[in-house]
């Protein structure tokens, strides 16, 4: 402030016009920032709120009352034990496992051949990856349903989890672009020791991808984790975590309490998992996404 | 493909030359350390073997590829030229009918309209997405929280989003209660009026979407070598000179990449109204309509038939897309 003063004596007074002009500025982003922040967040902790009330407590108070009850988990349990979201869990955990270790062998073994060997057809298999990435995946779902339908999969776990493993390129482009860093006369110093091909992947190249698996598997992760459609589609008698909430669309209809407890449940993985993982996650979507 | 067939000759040229040289140190060596006897009967043998091994550690992901990403998309193509209905034994050849029908049933053709919205929404989002991630890119308190808070929607699960906003958008609930505040007392039925259901489902995409395009934006901001804002400091530029003079040519093609996923993506909307309103009261989108006519309705001929149009819709726009931002590699998924 006092530095602002002797100038303002000189110039008449166009330093602190700049300044409370700068100052509006940075009152106005703050404002804008903190309204961006509102309307993310309100959404989100109303239905915290509701989600925290008894049944006639919902019915008789407004969305922005605060629950009387911080600590009343009934609608939790409620959820969970009528919801089948435990079954949810399960499967989601199950179909997870099972797909983030089959992408990430395919996907470094896809890569450290495209990456490491010469030879016919490379420009091929690298085109096939790079077109398939165009087709846009919920339409050619009306040709897959046979597919899958014909495989005598329909209504299985394993459908899922061998789509969540066919689609995947961005993983096998994340590994390449990461292999590319590895130097190659590490390959050439263990042939000379006389290491084959297969144990040059599995001790030198695989070990060193670990980096580019851990964004993998974060990314795909929580792609699976939020999948809707082929859960929806392939496996109808079982819920993973996205269907069993969908399902409660029908018995809870009209109990918002309940629904809202479902939903805050399905949300709470992903908030532990982005305050943890937050860097990791950045540096995937901005990688995975774009390059 | 048949483009690229021929293409791959000269550059498969220089791999016939480089791929003996790396097998030949190691058959040297192994020649030096082992048996040279054995060298006479394994050459050609092990030749071969050479050649397989690439695919063998290609096999599974190329397998997969062609099972479920190729297999379909080419029986895509059959189907749509049949009267087939998903169960029957025989598929009759119909020539293009079920195009001539994706063209002129109105019912079909009227849906990519609301597509429009979708695509007025996406630049709503962008036009957000960059004015916080510009403004981010400055110096800024709590500049971590507010960039999570911003970007924390695109990780919820889709159908907690849905449910989310239902609640949000319920008669008597938190829309209507807030604007009850500043004195709209009489507000619409936001998911079941026609005329605004679709300003509903979007306002939703908007709120989902808009933190990925500003993590893409700020990343690409934060690129930009800082010297260049001090240089342009030391000059005199204002905040808004160092926008357009610095972040807005830097970040330029992300933007120009990010519109055309705006198309590729409102045309192919899926999640939001059918989760919220399953397509109802005119909320239906192309892929609600492809999805019902196949698994609803059992007209697989011509659900196949809508997804080749759609399929050709968005191969036209990356081609565009290709053509005016040659650089850039797109993921349409």
């Amino acid at each position: 402030m006092t530095a602002t003063l002797p100038p303002r004596t000189v110039v008449k007074g166009r330093p602190l016009r700049e300044r409370v002009g700068s100052m509006t500025a940075t009152t106005a982003k703050y404002v804008s920032l903190v309204l961006a922040g509102v309307v993310t967040l309100l959404p989100l902790s109303v239905l915290l709120f509701a989600s925290l009330k008894t049944k006639s407590e919902y019915a008789q108070t407004g969305p922005f009352e605060p629950p009387a009850n911080w600590f009343n988990f009934d609608n939790f349990v409620t959820a969970f034990t009528s919801g089948k979201m435990l079954e949810g869990f399960v499967n989601t955990t199950i179909v997870l496992a099972v797909s983030l270790v089959g992408t990430i062998f395919l996907g470094t073994m896809a890569a450290y051949a495209l990456d490491r060997f010469a030879f016919r057809g490379k420009k091929l298999v690298f085109g096939l990856f790079l077109l398939a990435t165009l087709i846009p995946g919920v339409t050619t779902q009306v040709a897959t349903f046979q597919l899958v339908n014909g495989l005598g999969l329909y209504d299985t776990k394993a459908a899922l989890i061998l789509l969540f493993m066919g689609t995947d390129i961005i993983a096998i482009y994340l590994f390449i672009q990461f292999m590319q860093g590895i130097p190659i006369s590490l390959d050439e110093a263990a042939m000379i020791d006389g290491a084959n091909r297969w144990t040059i992947y599995w001790r030198i190249v695989l070990p060193l991808l670990r980096p580019a698996i851990a964004t993998v598997v974060i990314i795909k992760g929580i792609a699976i984790y939020n999948e809707f459609y082929a859960p929806f589609l392939y496996l109808p008698s079982e819920g993973l975590i996205s269907t069993s909430l969908f399902r409660f669309k029908g018995p809870f209809g009209a109990q918002w309490e309940v629904i809202a407890a479902g939903t805050i449940v399905v949300i709470i993985p992903t908030l532990v998992a982005f305050l943890l993982l937050q860097r990791w996650i950045y540096k995937g979507l901005t990688s995975g996404a774009v390059k | 493909m048949a483009i690229a067939a021929p293409g791959s000759a000269p550059a498969d040229a220089p791999a016939v030359l480089s791929a003996p040289v790396r097998p030949h140190r190691m058959r040297g060596f192994r020649r030096a350390s082992g048996g040279s006897g054995q060298d006479a009967r394994g050459t050609a043998g092990r030749s071969f073997l050479q050649k397989l091994t690439p695919w063998l550690f290609l096999a599974g992901a190329v397998g997969l590829l062609l099972l479920f990403t190729y297999w379909p998309a080419a029986n895509l193509f059959y189907y749509s030229v049949t009267d087939w209905d998903g169960i029957d034994l025989t598929k009759n050849f119909v020539g293009l009918d079920n195009y001539v029908q994706v063209f002129t049933d109105p019912r079909i053709f009227s849906v990519f309209w609301v597509s429009l919205y979708y695509f007025i929404a996406s630049f709503v989002q962008m036009a957000i997405a960059l004015y916080f991630a510009a403004i981010l890119s400055f110096s800024t308190r709590f500049s971590n929280l507010f960039r999570g808070i911003l970007f924390f929607p695109y990780l919820i699960n889709g159908v907690a989003v849905g449910f989310v906003f239902l609640y949000l958008f319920q008669p008597g609930g938190t829309l209507d209660t807030v604007l009850g505040w500043v004195g709209i007392a009489d507000p619409p039925q936001w998911l079941g009026d026609p005329a605004i259901v679709n300003w509903s489902l979007a306002g939703t995409s908007v709120w989902r979407y808009t933190g990925l395009n500003f993590v893409l934006f700020l990343g690409a901001i934060q690129s930009i070598p800082h010297e260049l804002y001090e240089a342009a400091e030391l000059d005199g530029a204002g905040r808004w000179q160092q926008f357009w003079a610095i972040i807005f040519p830097g970040i330029r093609r992300i933007i120009g990449l990010s519109f055309i996923l705006a198309i590729a993506g409102s045309l192919s909307v899926f999640e939001v109204p059918f989760i919220m309103t399953g397509g109802a009261n005119g909320s239906s989108t192309f892929v609600i309509q492809t999805l019902q006519t196949a698994f609803s309705f059992r007209q697989v001929g011509l659900a196949s038939a809508m997804a080749v149009v759609l399929l050709a819709i968005v191969l036209i726009v990356t081609v565009v897309q290709r053509k005016l931002f040659p650089d850039e590699k797109v993921d349409l998924t």
